[in-house]
């Protein structure tokens, strides 16, 4: 009897081991056909993917603006001849924070001379040829940016400038090299915007009164510029 | 969650696509913003990493941003490069280097002298056809004790060695000449000739865009007189190329 059960249970257990075809007795013994590589998992990730698009971001330019334009008035002293109010027009690139080169390009009217007011004879000069013109091309450079403060509420950015640079300037009838340096003042109004307060000394040579000597022609102007 | 997650990832390419300026993360600890484009200029406020920002536009090395809470500062080109992209790069930003130099194509520049006694302020505009060789057009004007006038010009320019820092080159070319003597000198009449020129020189790389250019021509002014006239020009001056 107690032989008869011990054969039934070795027979439920051969069979169980039968059915159940444990891979690691089958691998240990290498019995049983090999078995195929287990299912890949399925993360949810790389089932969308293959369905998104790939995205084509075309990023939008920066603007750059390195350019300044401005238009300026102020008065110029011309030697000999009086002061009188000069306009013109600047045109600026910004090559490095620091460093910028600019042309300017401004039109004037000659006065009269001592002499030609005192005398009351004739004039020195036609007034086509009092009109002074000059264009110059300069480098300058920022010195000392900082803030300014007006009031408790606002601050404006700032900065100082050296500028110096060389050109032509038409007056009594002839053109003539000129150079010129000068500082100026750059009131930042806003990031596009700016105020110029410019002072420059204009130098070139000429003998319309006799004998050749150096003219100093001094000229402060306020300028309203824009970045573009 | 599909769903979710398409739309999350949906979302900030329309973004993107509509958006008027280009919009980086920041990738380094912070990003300072400065009131104004130059380092002279105090800095006001620091973006956290992962906090993107809008770059509105450009100014030589500075890039005014706006903040996602509205702030908007200026910061230099070295800070916006440590900011990644929408696509998950590093953001580049283009600066001239000295290989620009070499093959840039366009060329503008000043330069002011002397020629022949006179002085001589001179502008130019060139075009690479390639790195040896560009084509140069110049106007100039000639301030001078007895004579004034202008100069017009065209050259050839030949650069052995481009991509050397300090670049010779050899120039052929010519032109016109117009001169008009002095309202104070009582002879002499406005003459226009037509000019040859030979010369030499170099172009140098300072920084960025900026190029020095120092040069030596001979010209030949070829008279209606017996003699044809020769002037000989010195000029050093700034460039730029683009």
């Amino acid at each position: 009897m107690e032989s008869r059960f011990r054969f039934l249970l070795l027979a439920v257990l051969l069979q169980a081991f039968a059915l159940s075809g444990c891979a690691a007795t089958k691998n240990l013994f290498g019995m049983g056909k090999k078995e195929s590589a287990p299912a890949p998992i399925e993360v949810p990730d790389q089932v969308i993917d293959p369905q998104v698009e790939r995205r084509d971001i075309k990023e939008p330019a920066i603007d750059t603006e390195d350019f300044e334009i401005g238009a300026f008035a102020g008065i110029l002293s011309i030697e000999d001849f009086g002061s009188d109010a000069v306009y013109g027009m600047r045109l600026a690139y910004h090559v490095t924070e620091g460093f910028f080169v600019e042309g300017t390009a401004a039109q004037s009217e000659a006065g009269l001379t001592s002499f030609e007011i005192l005398s009351g004879g004739a004039p020195i000069l036609s007034d086509d040829e009092r009109t002074y013109t000059y264009y110059n091309l300069n480098v300058g450079y920022n010195v000392l940016p900082g803030e300014s403060f007006i009031g408790d509420q606002r601050a404006y950015n700032n900065s100082l400038f050296l500028i110096a640079g060389l050109g032509s300037t038409r007056f009594a009838g002839d053109d003539r090299f000129s150079v010129n340096f000068g500082f100026g003042y750059r009131f930042v109004l806003n990031d596009s915007v700016s105020l110029r307060l410019d002072f420059r000394d204009h130098l070139y040579d000429i003998d319309l009164l006799g004998e050749e000597k150096t003219v100093h022609n001094l000229e402060g102007t306020l300028a309203l510029s824009v970045f573009f | 969650m599909l769903v979710a997650l398409l739309a999350q990832s949906a979302m900030p390419a329309t973004a993107y696509a509509a958006g008027e300026y280009r919009t980086v993360s920041v990738a380094d600890p912070f990003l300072e913003l400065r009131t104004g484009p130059g380092r002279g200029y105090p800095v006001f406020h620091v973006v956290d990493r992962g906090e993107t920002v809008e770059v509105i536009k450009r100014r030589t090395d500075y890039f005014l941003v706006r903040t996602d809470r509205g702030k908007e500062g200026w910061v230099d080109r070295d800070q916006m490069e440590l900011t990644i992209g929408p696509t998950g790069v590093q953001t580049v930003f283009a600066a001239a280097t000295q290989q620009d130099f070499t093959n840039a194509r366009w060329e503008m520049g000043l330069l002011a002298g002397d020629f022949g006694g006179a002085n001589i302020v001179s502008l130019y505009g060139g075009y690479s056809l390639n790195p040896n060789v560009s084509v140069e057009v110049w106007g100039s004007q000639i301030l001078g004790n007895f004579s004034n006038g202008w100069m017009g010009s065209v050259n050839v320019v030949h650069e052995t060695w481009p991509e050397w820092r300090i670049s010779p080159f050899f120039t052929l070319g010519t032109g016109v000449i117009h001169t008009q003597p002095k309202s104070t000198i009582v002879q002499g009449e406005d003459r226009t000739d037509q000019i040859a020129h030979v010369g030499a020189g170099f172009r140098i790389y300072a920084t960025r865009r900026f190029i020095l250019r120092a040069e030596y021509k001979s010209y030949v002014v070829f008279t209606s007189r017996d003699d044809n006239e020769e002037v000989e020009e010195w000029k050093a001056g700034f460039a730029f190329f683009f």
